[in-house]
């Protein structure tokens, strides 16, 4: 498959897409092989980048220890309801 | 000798009645306190990725909490349906994923709440294109460091959490299951029954939105490019 060299327009369109890891692996090597090489479009794809991994860290929060000792109850329960469960 | 070794070494099997009809099971305990005590030790390490994921899903901390409650003691009782045991991180969160996607649609079905949640807000479709970098991106150096770095540096992540919250329902969820849970924007699709063309739309519509609220946020803060000329200058 031959390498295809990308316009700067044509990175931002499929940058999410290349972020997201819905390109496939040729056309992710074309779009790595612009960012390489084209300042501008390397800023721009750092600085999604680094928002986009905030956004991730967004869905770690500490847990009340409530909600542990609730599941852990449940647990409990569901095993004594179970008559597959020894006892 | 990892705990998965273990498993498959263990001369005493004990296998719940549910296991025994299903031969092709790897997941071997000792007795049942070593199922629970193998369940345990994996959950725990995971609670607050489950109620962080559950909380950006529901906004609210006691659906969250339910949530992961009811995900939680879903997957205790289909333990014997794990076949690779190495997965269960993403096999589990994909249980909470179902747990919520199902309360959705329940809630999606009451007369109330049966809005058209593909017609953009005003607010989404003006928010169209925005982009944050255009705003704070400096084609020259600054003495005092980039506006981007700046704009990471006083961005809380109390802040990005609110503007996450702040987004309509079905954009929220797609950027959550995307960037937060790393779901393909097929598996998106097969999630929430909707096609591929939508949960592009959404993820896009989604990510103006949001950065659309941090710039406001962050002009709110004191970062502004009172030295581009660009559109948000400060007055």
């Amino acid at each position: 498959m031959s390498k295809r060299d990308l316009s700067c327009e044509e990175v931002i369109e499929r940058l999410f897409d290349y972020l997201d890891r819905e390109l496939d692996h040729r056309q992710a090597a074309d779009m790595e092989r612009h960012l390489s090489r084209c300042r501008d479009c390397f800023t721009r794809a750092e600085f999604e980048k680094r928002l986009r991994a905030r956004v991730a860290a967004s869905g770690t929060v500490k847990a009340p220890p409530r909600l542990y000792r609730r599941i852990v109850n449940l647990l409990d329960r569901f095993d004594d309801d179970d008559p597959d469960m020894p006892h | 000798m990892t705990d998965t070794s273990q498993l498959a070494l263990t001369s005493r099997a004990w296998l719940a009645p549910r296991q025994r009809a299903n031969p092709g099971n790897v997941m071997i305990f000792h007795d049942a306190s070593h199922r629970r005590q193998w369940f345990e030790q994996r959950l725990e390490p995971l609670m607050d990725r489950l109620y962080g994921t559950a909380l950006r899903l529901t906004r609210n901390p006691d659906d969250a909490e339910d949530i992961v409650a009811d995900a939680v003691v879903r997957a205790w009782s289909q333990l014997d349906k794990l076949r690779d045991p190495e997965r269960f991180d993403a096999w589990l969160f994909h249980i909470l994923t179902n747990t919520f996607i199902s309360e959705w649609r329940r809630r999606q079905s009451r007369p109330q709440a049966a809005a058209d949640f593909d017609t953009a807000s005003p607010e989404a479709l003006d928010a169209d294109g925005f982009t944050l970098f255009q705003q704070l991106h400096q084609p020259f150096l600054l003495w005092w460091g980039s506006l981007e770095d700046q704009f990471f540096n006083i961005l809380l992540q109390e802040e990005l959490q609110e503007a996450l919250d702040a987004l309509p329902e079905p954009y929220r969820v797609a950027i959550v299951l995307v960037e937060v849970q790393g779901y393909t924007y097929e598996e998106v699709s097969g999630l929430l029954g909707i096609p591929l063309g939508t949960v592009r739309s959404r993820l896009s519509r989604a990510r103006s939105l949001l950065q659309k609220r941090l710039w406001r946020q962050a002009r709110e803060a004191g970062v502004a490019p009172d030295h581009t000329g660009k559109e948000g200058r400060q007055p």
